[in-house]
């Protein structure tokens, strides 16, 4: 077969080709999508260990009541910029980065259409994560309206922090806008013979609804945070009503931008989740048509549901039922995925490996997210509870048990194929049972905090939401040190370990478990043919 | 010691730490839902809230239930071969039907609910919030009480925040003055802000309501019960978001009769002649409480100021320059910036005693003396 003709190339690597520049000019100039995932990947590990922090500095603030170690404008600045850096530097890079390593090598493409392209959409980003932490050392600090950066807050705050977040946020865009054109056009026209997109894995499927889901609302990110800019610094007065604006306009604007970007986070994660529970149940994926439509569903409705993010700006009550109605409607497509996961379970073969334990444990934790989801999308409990803790409880639920882990359980699933090694089981299911118990701990107590009546973005707090906050802050701690198993267990894998075989887990599906592993660095130079 | 061993034994130290911190934490009263409910909305809106957990707690234990049946029991280890199906349309369709049947049957009284929430028609006072960054001001519109206005600022002393003093039973949520209603009045609250996007949140009655600058939004309530239900603003508003509670008492009949005289009262009683023509220590030492309670937010009790942000006032060129420029500021405000234009807020004597207090304290040693009638030439 082709593809153990070309295993050669894997022990010789890249050195292989003389005329290719090394060392830091090869990361800079590198058009290869194997080489341009890894930098994805560790950007994107690096901006969650940054984000991280920051995460942290909020946590320690909140472990008491009263002011310790952040004052009240620096509190706003760490979780403004940790909801930026996250969503923007961390989640959204992470599946980029699976998607540049595994698209062409799952659609049997020798690489991605627009090498150059690749390139760029990569080297914008740490321009863009630079200028977001620079923000935090000028004069009046970083961006402190919340990741939201809702007008007039933004427009009001002075300082060069607030415009420096708005470029970065605009590269960031222009990033993830040609890395969804360089992904479209490679799933259109690049699949080997014979494989048609009702043949395609469900990775790439849900990673081709993404894109155009990027495509249509990162534009919209960037138009609001213009007229932000140009509020700010050129008299023009779209959030101003004593100019003829008006400051709710900017939430319809970035909401409109804001819920697709949800399932612009989520959906690659449910494609990996998709494929990790076929291969570990050892039975094909139950209902894979129901899957591709279900996730395109959610992907359209996500369109006609911003305001139920704004339940109490006071629009009129038949807007509140519209969007309440549609909200729920995308509960109906979510619970066809989780049916369809568990389906594909029942009376299979099932082990569980790492890979596997995180994506149960996506399963539970994001249907709970998806629970207090539909608790929210129902207008009179969220007046109660918009903007409290319920809200951030409900958001970790989604974002960290369900795109983190799903980005956990596809590095563990995919690992081998990229490194030629296997990482250690044991470590890897310590990590896993480390992040679920400490996650938990941080998120489930903050549903309670919410109910209780404990706003957001506050760094201090009445005296009855004190245990529950130390409940948290702990979780939190035990959170981000077990992320260091993960890290450590990357890098001896990385490094060395048992040889992996070209397909580690015998009942995996797909066109990567043909290369051998480690992938050679040009992998199907010759298409394969799906039959 | 083996890998595995060694594992094991961080994970039991691990586990042990953890124990331990929430043994310590066991003792203490812990609230698992919604506040007490004051209001018949507030109360269907629990309802619904404990309603939709029994739903969602339902369909958890089946769908996880099925899910966990076949973790235990279709395991490659025990040597079954998988099945090898795939699809079947019936299974599909049922489970896009039932999820919508259930929809519908959580809609219905939602619906109800919403509609009676969002209800203000024949309301018998109306008031109307304003946020300011960071405190309330209150107008009473209409109803028993017309014409009573007043601001609310936290209470809380910044000693108890900073830790140097032990916090009082209600910690940043107490505030110098209330909102006074009778009980089973319905209560239209009118909310509009100042400056920033601020929320008008008070869990007990069920009413969050967003307080837009420029605009006027409403809500309402019907306290069901007297007592003191506290709140925050829940919108992230600036550096004191956390900082501006809201207290609301509700009150018997009688109470509220009493309540509003005593008001009205005082509000004759403070009312300053604006011809009046103050002395130097005396409108000193009036600034000074103005000062404290509207200006040390951002400029600081040292008048520092938190710069670039909020400049300093002790040497700063405007509050020790020409008088007009001074008062212009304070009175209308500075585009574009937190300053906010104090003239809607504060009667005259107050911005001339706080002007003359910015001017003659700190490092600033103007000597000059602002009357209330130079503020009244500066408003127009």
């Amino acid at each position: 077969m082709e593809a153990t003709a070309q295993g050669h190339d894997a022990t010789h690597g890249h050195g292989h080709h003389g005329h290719a520049p090394s060392g830091l000019m090869r990361w800079l100039t590198t058009t290869n999508h194997k080489d341009i995932g890894t930098l994805y990947l560790w950007f994107s590990f690096a901006m969650f260990m940054v984000g991280g922090v920051m995460a942290l500095t909020i946590r320690a603030e909140l472990f008491q009541p009263g002011l310790q170690i952040l004052e009240p404008e620096r509190f706003n600045q760490m979780t403004t910029l940790h909801g930026l850096i996250m969503v923007f530097g961390a989640i959204m890079p992470t599946f980029v980065g699976f998607a540049n390593w595994m698209i062409p090598m799952q659609i049997g493409a020798k690489d991605m259409a627009f090498g150059r392209l690749n390139n760029w959409s990569f080297w914008l980003l740490p321009p863009a994560a630079t200028l977001l932490v620079v923000s935090l050392f000028v004069p009046g600090g970083a961006a402190a309206a919340g990741w939201t950066l809702y007008a007039p807050l933004t427009v009001q705050q002075q300082g060069v922090g607030m415009d420096l977040t708005i470029f970065a946020v605009h590269i960031l865009g222009m990033s993830s806008i040609m890395g969804s054109i360089n992904i479209i056009t490679t799933i259109l026209n690049l699949r080997a013979p014979g494989m048609t997109l009702m043949k395609m894995p469900m990775f790439p499927w849900t990673w081709l609804i993404t894109a155009y889901l990027i495509i249509a609302v990162m534009p919209v990110l960037a138009g609001a945070v213009t007229m932000i800019l140009t509020d700010r610094h050129f008299g023009t007065s779209f959030f101003n009503a004593a100019g003829g604006g008006d400051p709710v306009l900017f939430q319809h604007v970035f909401w409109f931008f804001g819920h697709p970007e949800v399932y612009i986070i989520i959906l690659p994660g449910f494609g990996v989740i998709s494929q990790v529970i076929q291969a570990f149940s050892r039975k094909p994926l139950f209902g894979y048509t129901s899957m591709v439509y279900a996730t395109a569903s959610i992907a359209i409705l996500s369109f006609f549901v911003w305001a139920h993010h704004m339940y109490t700006t006071g629009m009129p009550v038949s807007g509140q039922l519209y969007f309440m109605y549609a909200t729920m409607l995308i509960a109906i497509p979510t619970g066809v995925k989780v049916f369809n996961w568990v389906a594909t379970m029942w009376r299979g073969a099932l082990s569980f490996e790492t890979p596997m334990l995180f994506a149960l444990g996506f399963i539970v934790l994001f249907t709970l997210g998806g629970f207090s989801g539909l608790v929210l999308a129902m207008t009179p409990v969220d007046v109660q509870m918009q903007d409290t803790y319920y809200v951030v409880a409900h958001f970790h639920y989604v974002m960290v048990a369900g795109a983190l882990f799903s980005a956990f359980a596809a590095a563990y699933y995919w690992l081998p194929k990229w490194t030629g090694h296997m990482y250690d089981e044991t470590m890897g299911k310590v990590h896993f049972w480390l992040t679920l118990v400490f996650f938990n701990m941080t998120f489930f107590v903050q549903h309670f905090l919410g109910l209780a009546g404990m706003p957001r973005r506050i760094p201090d707090y009445a005296l009855q939401f004190t245990e529950f906050n130390q409940i948290s802050t702990i979780g939190a701690f035990g959170f981000g040190l077990s992320q260091l198993v993960f890290l450590y267990n990357v890098i001896t894998c990385i490094r060395g370990g048992p040889k992996a075989p070209a397909k580690p887990w015998d009942g995996a599906e797909g066109l990567e478990w043909d290369l051998p592993s480690p992938a050679p660095y040009h992998s199907w130079e010759t298409q394969p043919t799906v039959k | 010691m083996t890998k595995q061993a060694k594992w094991a034994n961080m994970l039991r130290l691990a586990g042990l730490l953890v124990l331990v911190a929430v043994s310590g934490l066991a003792q203490a009263e812990y609230k698992l839902n919604f506040q007490e409910p004051a209001t018949k909305v507030a109360q269907n809106v629990y309802d619904l809230h404990v309603w939709m957990m029994y739903i969602c707690g339902f369909i958890f234990v089946v769908v996880f239930g099925v899910m966990f049946y076949s973790v235990f029991n279709h395991r490659k280890s025990s040597g079954r071969t998988p099945a090898t199906f795939h699809e079947s349309t019936t299974v599909e369709i049922l489970w896009t039907v039932v999820p919508t049947l259930i929809l519908l049957l959580m809609a219905w009284p939602v619906t109800v609910t919403l509609l009676e929430m969002r209800d203000s028609s024949n309301s018998d006072i109306t008031i109307k919030a304003t946020g300011y960054q960071w405190k309330w001001g209150y107008d009473y519109l209409k109803g028993e009480g017309e014409g009573i206005k007043f601001m609310s600022v936290l209470s809380t002393p910044k000693e108890q925040i900073h830790n140097s003093a032990p916090k009082g039973e209600h910690y940043l949520l107490e505030t110098d003055t209330h909102v006074v209603v009778p009980v089973g009045k319905k209560i239209r609250m009118l909310t509009t802000a100042n400056d920033v996007i601020h929320a008008w949140f008070v869990p007990a009655l069920a009413i969050k309501q967003d307080a837009i600058p420029g605009f006027i939004r409403d809500a309402s309530f019907r306290p069901s019960r007297e007592g003191v239900f506290r709140g925050q603003c829940a919108e992230l508003c600036g550096k004191d978001h956390a900082y501006m509670p809201i207290v609301v008492e509700v009150v018997s009949q009688e109470k509220y009769t009493a309540w509003v005289a005593d008001q009205q009262k005082k509000m004759a009683a403070a009312a300053d002649d604006p011809n009046k023509v103050w002395a130097l220590p005396e409108m000193l030492k009036r600034g000074e409480a103005v000062y404290l309670q509207n200006c040390v937010a951002c400029h600081q009790a040292n008048g520092k100021g938190l710069p670039p942000v909020f400049p300093a006032l002790d040497g700063s060129k405007i509050a020790t320059g020409p008088k007009a420029g001074h008062l212009e500021i304070i009175v209308n405000g500075k585009p574009g910036t937190a300053m906010a234009a104090f003239g809607k807020q504060l009667s005259d004597t107050d911005l001339a005693a706080v002007a003359t207090y910015e001017r003659n304290s700190w490092g600033n040693k103007v000597g000059d003396l602002v009357q209330p009638n130079e503020i009244k030439a500066t408003r127009k």
